[in-house]
């Protein structure tokens, strides 16, 4: 594992090999290899771009699931959490510490289907004892970028 | 008709414009011109920072200082640099908050200097020294530092300058242009050429948190030779990015930071409050902020020098500061031709070595507060720019 490749990568998934290499002080081909091993062994999950699709697709909605869960016996959360994860709808599970248990993110196309999705697959699960479903107005940052800021650079010729 | 040469002072008229505002004067007029120029952190302060100013400001705290600055802000001044640099001054009277580290230079130079005095200055640095010390009526002797000694002061190249009528050396480090850094021995040898004279030194400070690698920046004044001739000038701009809050500090010996202050008492009464209040932040509570600034400069430092050294522009790796310094001999141009055909060719803006001295001829200033896919941008419009002139 080379932790300074993956605070690298996490800052900018793009960031060529040649680059990494030259940062941390590694051949290319080392590099590349590092890279590689932590892609097999599930390091590295996936690359993916930050986008800001209100601005896309004002349509998409998404929403946060609170779900209050009775975990089994012998298997506690992993089992009704794993099965969760498994719908294309949900974008992140979490078990979570305080007044509820699982937190679910979930997106759709309209608030109908998410509520739906909510109703008809979620809170019909057995060990499921309650949802509270609250929906994304807005989004201003995600993955550490403001979305709404632009990127200009104000600085002026101003320096010495 | 009034003759303003006959009002203005002959010295000020004398003193000649930096060489960078003159290239910049150039870039400003171009559309779509890329700059390595900028000598200011890109990213906003800190958010801490930020916040704790707006919450004085709520709180009216909008009032004159003490002159000295805010006790608290000294305080926290006195506590940063003894866990940082290993450094002692008391808040009480060895400790005085300025606009920006430029007054700090300034006021001392003006304090310490009768006409006829002379200011060691070693160059490629820093473009205020010398200019200030003219206004001073102070004579500036340069020393030109060499790439073949990774732009230190030698203690050779210090004797040599020393007159009877030498009052300070400066010593700007880590340094702008050069990047260079002194360590605990350059210093030393320093220390005991001048350990039983009346010279003092100014050590501009202000890139200090800015070094790379296992070498941590070194204050003289940390040096026993060295501490009781040694004023340290620092300040927020470039370590905390705070460089329009306009904040810096100024710490030495008592009667030297005693004269400073009346100076500044009369001159400028005292710092900013909202930004001694926002400084009080930085200094408590944004080790973090700064690493990952430190952290991100570091990347791109070494991907701008690794650049400019596949382009056959030898770079030598710059230790502190934000700067990368390249050699552009190998084009036979000097650097004013190099940065003129580079901007109109190739709207690159970079400054001529010359901007900092003579002996910054042969090598440019690139600085690397940009995100790392300007500068290779940059870095391949240099290339092109290359490849044409063979």
């Amino acid at each position: 594992m080379n932790k300074k490749i993956l605070k690298l990568l996490n800052k900018d998934a793009r960031m060529t090999v040649a680059d990494i290499a030259t940062v941390v002080g590694l051949s290319e081909e080392d590099t590349a290899k590092e890279i590689k091993e932590m892609e097999k062994s599930g390091l590295i999950r996936g690359y993916k771009a930050v986008i800001d699709w209100e601005s896309v697709d004002s349509a998409s909605v998404s929403a946060i699931i609170e779900l209050q869960v009775t975990p089994k016996a012998g298997y506690g959360f992993e089992e009704i959490a794993e099965k969760i994860a498994k719908y294309p709808q949900v974008e992140s599970v979490y078990l979570m510490s305080g007044v509820y248990d699982l937190n679910v993110v979930v997106k759709g196309n309209s608030f109908q289907e998410v509520a739906q999705f909510v109703a008809k697959e979620i809170s019909t699960i057995d060990s499921v004892t309650s949802t509270a479903t609250h929906f994304v107005l807005r989004r201003y940052k995600e993955f550490n970028v403001e979305l709404g800021g632009n990127d200009t650079d104000e600085r002026g010729n101003f320096s010495l | 008709m009034i003759d303003y040469n006959k009002i203005l002072n002959n010295t000020i008229q004398d003193v000649k414009w930096s060489g960078i505002r003159k290239f910049f004067d150039i870039a400003n007029t171009m559309e779509g011109v890329i700059s390595l120029g900028v000598g200011e952190p890109d990213f906003p302060t800190p958010w801490k920072i930020r916040h704790c100013a707006i919450k004085s400001l709520e709180k009216g705290k909008t009032r004159y200082s003490s002159n000295w600055g805010l006790s608290t802000l000294r305080e926290e001044i006195s506590n940063y640099l003894t866990r940082k640099y290993n450094i002692t001054y008391s808040p009480e009277d060895e400790i005085l908050v300025t606009v920006g580290g430029s007054e700090a230079i300034d006021a001392c130079l003006r304090v310490i200097t009768d006409p006829g005095d002379e200011i060691i200055i070693p160059q490629p640095s820093y473009v205020c020294y010398e200019p200030i010390t003219q206004v001073c009526g102070g004579v500036p002797v340069i020393i030109n530092t060499k790439a073949e000694n990774d732009f230190k002061v030698t203690a050779k190249e210090l004797i040599e300058k020393i007159t009877p009528k030498t009052k300070a050396l400066i010593l700007p480090y880590p340094c702008n242009p050069t990047g260079a850094i002194m360590e605990k021995s350059d210093l030393e040898a320093l220390g005991e050429v001048l350990k039983d004279t009346n010279i003092l030194v100014i050590s501009d400070e202000i890139y200090s948190e800015l070094t790379f690698g296992e070498k941590k920046h070194v204050s003289p004044a940390s040096i026993d030779t060295l501490k009781d001739r040694t004023v340290v000038i620092n300040g927020f701009s470039k370590s905390f990015s705070m460089t329009g809050w306009r904040l810096g500090f100024v710490c030495g010996p008592e009667p030297i930071i005693s004269q400073i202050t009346k100076l500044h008492q009369f001159a400028i009464m005292c710092a900013p409050t909202t930004s001694q209040y926002a400084a009080i932040e930085a200094l408590k509570s944004c080790d973090e902020e700064v690493q990952d600034m430190l952290e991100e400069y570091d990347t791109r430092r070494k991907i701008i020098v690794k650049g400019f050294n596949d382009l056959g522009l030898s770079c030598r790796e710059p230790k502190g500061a934000f700067y990368a310094f390249p050699c552009i001999k190998s084009t036979g141009m000097t650097s004013e031709e190099f940065c003129e055909k580079l901007l109109y060719a190739k709207k690159v803006a970079v400054v001529p070595g010359t901007a900092f001295g003579d002996s910054g001829e042969g090598f440019i200033r690139a600085s690397y507060c940009y995100s790392t896919e300007h500068i290779k941008e940059a870095l391949s419009r240099i290339k092109e720019f290359l490849d044409e002139i063979k």
